[in-house]
């Protein structure tokens, strides 16, 4: 019975449950309509209802597509997962995966190939909304090309990392989404992308400092708007070194809290 | 050496003793069930087999290995064993098939996909999304996912639930023809007839500890019990609880002219020794 036929790698499984996850994602419409039709659909809205030009070649709907963009790695990452996972957990799903010599990393593998792609698929559906209806432009300057390579690694790594961690939290799959939801759209109000953040309360500014979706809006308007326009932002420049650390920060913590409190089944 | 071998299993719950002393030796190739009501400790003690949980205190040996141990050996000791749960209900987007396959991934040496669709009698519905699946049909799913391994120990728990009784007898089946290819499974049950069809031995199991362990026919002293003959004389049954019951049927075909009206010879079916046994009768 026992041949000695080695098991496959941890990545080679990870790279199969990711084809799968991607699989079952493109089959739920929810999660399609959602993750991928929502942000686009919202970008249309304030995008055509908010006309305000906020300095020299800056529209407001610039702006906020430079925080859709940014919203979007926390709605791939964070959201998503920290509502799928329960949701797994509760129709025992994960309990299952735990039976089998599949290893958790795979596991983990398999949901950031998942969040990659479908963080990869909203970024370029908002940059062709933007370009195409919103004036937006990209960038020539090889420099905030890197920028938004390390913006956009660090920033969806963070918010897997910390969806995973969150995954924790609800105590059903079916509430997840109420409890998840609003911590990400109170985010979103606080962290620049609805309003523009120097516009805020000072105290509101303050406490998005602390969350990493306020940097995430910061370093893609470095990206995606003029440079005259760092001198708007809340320190005066775009604060690209400090948004790094702060992220890196982020994602350090997450993993850690994500190791620490992943758990296959409820009890 | 027993694939399985537990000596003095405890788990307590807050003040509960879930599962109080509980011994068991199961060995290669044999079908063994553990009996009991809802509560008795069934479920914890095989969660603590298939390493889902800690034991408090015990030793315990499955295919020669502890189940708590974590680390690269509970990988390759996983890879040798397959575990039905008693319900699983995935979202579903996946087909049959594709579940299938992915799970065979998993495994260094599986069965073939097809012929496990087979098996598990699910081959016109190997393209059919999971979601669409009946309650039995995906029961069926959850078999074939615990078998996709080729696995030499296989936990069962409560797999035929929900099954409708033609679909119960193609369980049966499939089950006895894993035992032929030397599989050991360990299965619970709340069906009497399923432990009576399909054990080897089985454990009854209340508040935590082993009452009895025992081959089906012989649990609770039922092969020597008394037998129970029926029959009608003047309009009004009778009963004569007898250790002989030939010599009381050669007696009655002698007082009746031709048939004995309405004989029947009863032993006690494994449900009554089980009921009394868990002190419901």
């Amino acid at each position: 019975m026992s041949e000695k036929k080695t098991l496959p790698t941890t990545v080679a499984l990870g790279v199969a449950r990711g084809g799968l996850e991607i699989r079952q994602f493109m089959r739920q419409r929810e999660s399609v309509v959602f993750t991928l039709a929502f942000p686009i659909i919202l970008l249309a809205i304030f995008g055509s209802v908010f006309k305000t030009t906020l300095a020299e070649g800056v529209t407001f709907s610039r702006y906020f597509v430079a925080g859709m963009i940014a919203s979007g790695l926390v709605n791939t990452g964070f959201q998503q997962l920290a509502i799928i996972i329960p949701m797994e957990r509760e129709f025992g799903s994960l309990k299952r995966l735990r039976g089998t010599p599949m290893h958790v990393a795979s596991y983990f593998i398999g949901k950031s190939i998942l969040v990659f792609v479908s963080m990869a698929i909203q970024v370029v559906l908002l940059l062709a909304a933007g370009i195409i209806f919103f004036g937006v432009n990209l960038p020539t300057d090889p420099y905030k090309w890197l920028t938004f390579t390390w913006l956009i690694i660090l920033g969806s790594a963070a918010s897997t990392a910390l969806g995973i961690a969150f995954a924790a939290v609800p105590k059903s799959g079916r509430g997840a989404s109420a409890v998840v939801s609003p911590v990400v759209i109170v985010l979103q109000f606080f962290s620049g992308v609805f309003f523009v953040f120097t516009d805020l309360p000072g105290w509101m500014q303050q406490v998005a400092a602390l969350f990493p979706l306020k940097w995430m809006t910061q370093g893609m308007r470095s990206v995606f708007l003029p440079d005259s326009f760092a001198a708007r932002e809340v320190a005066g420049t775009w604060e690209t070194q400090r948004t790094f650390l702060i992220l890196l920060a982020w994602l350090i913590a997450g993993i850690f809290l994500a190791i620490r409190t992943f758990k296959w089944s409820r009890d | 050496m027993n694939v399985i071998e537990v000596q003095g299993l405890c788990k307590s719950y807050a003040d509960t003793k879930a599962v109080d002393g509980v011994d068991l030796s199961i060995s290669q190739g044999e079908i063994f069930a553990l009996l009991g009501p809802n509560g008795a400790g069934k479920t914890t003690t095989v969660e603590i087999l298939e390493g889902f949980r800690s034991a408090d205190s015990g030793l315990i040996s499955v295919l020669g290995f502890d189940p708590s141990q974590r680390g690269a050996g509970a990988r390759i000791w996983r890879n040798r064993i397959g575990i039905v749960l008693q319900s699983t209900s995935d979202a579903g987007d996946l087909t049959v098939h594709e579940t299938l396959s992915h799970f065979s991934k998993y495994y260094s040496a599986p069965r073939d996909v097809e012929e496990v669709i087979a098996s598990v009698g699910l081959d016109e519905k190997r393209s059919a999304l999971i979601r669409t699946l009946s309650g039995g049909q995906r029961r069926r799913l959850d078999v074939g996912l615990g078998i996709i391994g080729s696995p030499e120990l296989l936990f069962l728990d409560e797999p035929t639930t929900g099954f409708d009784p033609e679909a119960r007898r193609a369980f049966w089946a499939l089950i006895q023809s894993l035992r032929k290819g030397g599989t050991t499974i360990l299965l619970t049950t709340h069906y009497l007839d399923e432990a009576e069809a399909l054990a080897d031995r089985v454990a009854v199991i209340t508040h935590g500890k082993i009452l009895e362990v025992s081959t089906p026919s012989q649990l609770g002293g039922r092969a020597s019990a008394k037998a129970r003959v029926q029959w009608k004389a003047d309009g009004v049954l009778r009963e004569e609880m007898t250790d002989n019951p030939t010599e009381v049927v050669k007696k009655l075909a002698a007082q009746f002219p031709g048939e004995v009206p309405e004989l029947q010879v009863l032993r006690p079916s494994l449900e009554d020794v089980y009921l009394s046994m868990i002190g419901e009768k």
